[in-house]
């Protein structure tokens, strides 16, 4: 078997080889396959990746929510007393109001009016799982001032580097003045353009219409050694239909789970990526049915010394995986590039991974062997009984 | 699938090549069945060169690719080696095809590979040969036909005299028993055409290859041993030369 792999003659990578021209168009066109892919699956990780950021980074076991809650920027208020039940159950440790909402400030470099997330919670919890706001969160204690997302989406530049140097900021929202005193990292997402964290105090403040009894997560502690999904279910027997209990990684799938689903971006981003898959197809098509239909003669002449079809499709496909196989080279190193520059334009995370390096690899593998199943069909041409 | 040689005495069974009885073919179905050979009869023994002619249309052609087994036999019989081709299957026609050498009107070389590799082409088929045998046998083959010196050319690169010397030695390289040749000059100009069918004539000689050439040409018909004319799909009695 070994040595009849080594005897053979790689006509496959002969011919392609032998029409270099060819060649460099067909692994452009591979190459440009492969980066609308990467770029569509890259933005789509990242928008399942900023989107679920600050459900994963609550300090919370469980967590509470309004059923009419659709997403982190949108979750809607349940009342406060259902917090206040949940601690009636067996192995809850601590239970955390988080309050939440889009806030209109004006962006304290240009001055506009500009949306941002506006998170309001007690100083004395850590009810986030960030270091760098634990250790500042307890100036958010003095009224009207807030720490600032530096990754936000947006002109800030050079408001944060001023706040890097340690100076303070004021603004305005809501006809206050606002004093940012520090920075955190977070990020933005397709949601929101970035986020300001506040004390419960200071939240209710700027926004007076917020009652103070509508919370929009609850998040609870487990005590040590209980078991969470238990907690849980007696959690939701314990409270009214008025409030949904998800344990943290049900919560990140539920937020996830509603820009795939529910957020048309989610289906424009798997459409954009069987598109590229599509255009890869086409372009490995037109590459090898051309090669089939320029070699039909010797083809046909290698039927008729004995050669067997399956040696012909065997050529086929050994063009097939050589071209997807360099094709990918150059799909795989020009994205990397290209998502730095995006990441740069979009405050969005998009990074290279070895999965999608993999998947996409799949793909193009998939994608070349396709064409080249459909351009076997050519072959039925070499009849070597009109060779003569 | 190997298939059963029936040479029970190969020292007399292996003077025939080529045994057809009561050949007959057929071209569609229905209405349209056209018949194209009518009850061929002919013997071709080891180391023979037959020349074959008639006019274009007669059934030269498909006489030849029923041999070559390109084509499947319908009625009739027809013996290659003893082996019979009527009622042959896929995997039958292979095993003939393998031993049978075939040189085209046109030399159709692959254009991909160099005049070395195209040879070795002809003896990949062949699993008794290791990779060092076969470079060995295909240089060999192409010094024989005078173009050791292009062994890594492409044909592009290639007269057509040479490309169609080219075409011998990979028919030839394999050592078939039997060399079916369709026009080999068709393409070449007098001197070519010339060198090209001495040069089938010696180096089949040299293998003990036999030979059958169709062909208009007549400027070659003297390196018969027989010549044998079609016409209408009937094979005419042929004048034996010896």
């Amino acid at each position: 078997m070994l040595s009849s792999f080594r005897r053979r003659t790689w006509l496959g990578w002969l011919q392609l080889s032998h029409e270099p021209s060819r060649l460099l168009v067909a692994l452009a066109g591979i190459a440009f396959a492969d980066v609308l892919m990467f770029m569509q699956l890259g933005f789509q990780a990242s928008l399942f990746n900023s989107n679920t950021r600050i459900a994963r980074s609550l300090n919370a076991d469980i967590i509470l929510v309004s059923p009419k809650a659709k997403n982190a920027q949108n979750l809607s208020t349940f009342s406060r007393r259902r917090l206040y039940q949940a601690q009636d159950v067996a192995g809850v440790a601590q239970a955390m109001p988080l309050y939440s909402n889009i806030l209109t400030w004006k962006n304290p470099q240009t001055r506009q009016d500009t949306l941002i997330q506006l998170m309001g919670f007690d100083p004395a919890q850590d009810v986030f799982l960030l270091p760098e706001l634990n250790r500042q969160q307890d100036i958010l204690k003095l009224p009207d001032v807030v720490l600032f997302d530096r990754r936000s989406r947006g002109r800030y530049g050079e408001a944060i580097a001023q706040l890097e140097t340690g100076q303070f900021i004021t603004t305005e929202a809501e006809g206050r003045t606002l004093t940012i005193r520090g920075l955190i990292s977070l990020g933005a997402s397709f949601g929101t353009d970035g986020s300001l964290m506040a004390s419960d105090q200071t939240f209710l403040r700027l926004l007076p219409r917020r009652n103070p009894g509508s919370i929009s997560l609850g998040l609870l502690k487990v005590e040590p050694g209980a078991d969470v999904a238990t907690v849980a279910a007696q959690l939701r027997q314990h409270l009214p239909s008025d409030v949904h209990v998800f344990t943290q990684a049900e919560f990140i799938a539920k937020e996830q789970n509603y820009w795939q689903k529910e957020s048309p971006i989610g289906f424009i981003f798997t459409m954009g990526t069987a598109m590229a898959f599509i255009v890869g197809v086409v372009i490995v098509y037109q590459v090898l049915s051309t090669d089939v239909n320029a070699h039909l003669q010797e083809y046909a002449t290698f039927k008729a010394m004995g050669y067997r079809h399956r040696y012909l499709l065997g050529v086929i496909f050994e063009e097939a995986v050589i071209l997807a196989v360099l094709g990918f080279l150059p799909g795989v190193i020009l994205p990397i590039g290209l998502y730095q520059m995006a990441a740069r334009a979009t405050s969005l995370p998009i990074a290279m991974t070895v999965y999608r390096a993999g998947l996409v690899f799949g793909l193009t593998l998939l994608m070349c062997l396709l064409s080249g199943a459909i351009a076997t069909r050519r072959l039925q041409g070499a009849d070597p009984a009109d060779m003569f | 699938m190997p298939i059963q040689e029936t040479q029970t005495n190969p020292q007399t069974e292996a003077q025939t090549v080529i045994a057809i009885a009561h050949l007959a073919h057929y071209f569609g179905t229905g209405e349209l069945r056209k018949q194209v050979l009518y009850d061929i009869h002919l013997t071709i023994s080891a180391g023979e060169i037959v020349i074959m002619t008639g006019p274009s249309g007669s059934g030269k052609t498909t006489l030849l690719t029923l041999m070559g087994g390109l084509r499947s036999v319908q009625t009739g019989s027809l013996q290659f080696l003893g082996v019979e081709l009527c009622g042959a299957n896929a995997d039958q026609l292979v095993y003939i095809r393998r031993h049978i050498g075939y040189i085209f009107q046109a030399h159709n070389l692959h254009g991909s590979l160099t005049a070395l590799q195209n040879v070795r082409m002809g003896l990949e088929l062949h699993p008794q040969y290791t990779i060092a045998e076969m470079r060995d046998r295909a240089i060999h083959a192409l010094e024989a036909v005078g173009l050791g010196d292009r062994l890594d050319y492409y044909p592009a690169n290639l007269s057509g005299g040479q490309k169609q010397r080219v075409a011998i030695a990979r028919a030839l390289v394999s050592q078939p028993k039997l060399l079916l040749a369709d026009e080999p000059t068709a393409a070449l100009d007098r001197q070519s055409g010339r060198d090209v069918v001495t040069l089938m004539q010696h180096l089949a000689q040299e293998q003990g290859c036999t030979i059958l050439l169709v062909t208009h040409d007549n400027r070659i018909l003297d390196v018969a041993d027989r010549i044998v004319a079609m016409e209408d799909g009937r094979l005419l009695i042929g004048e034996n030369r010896e």
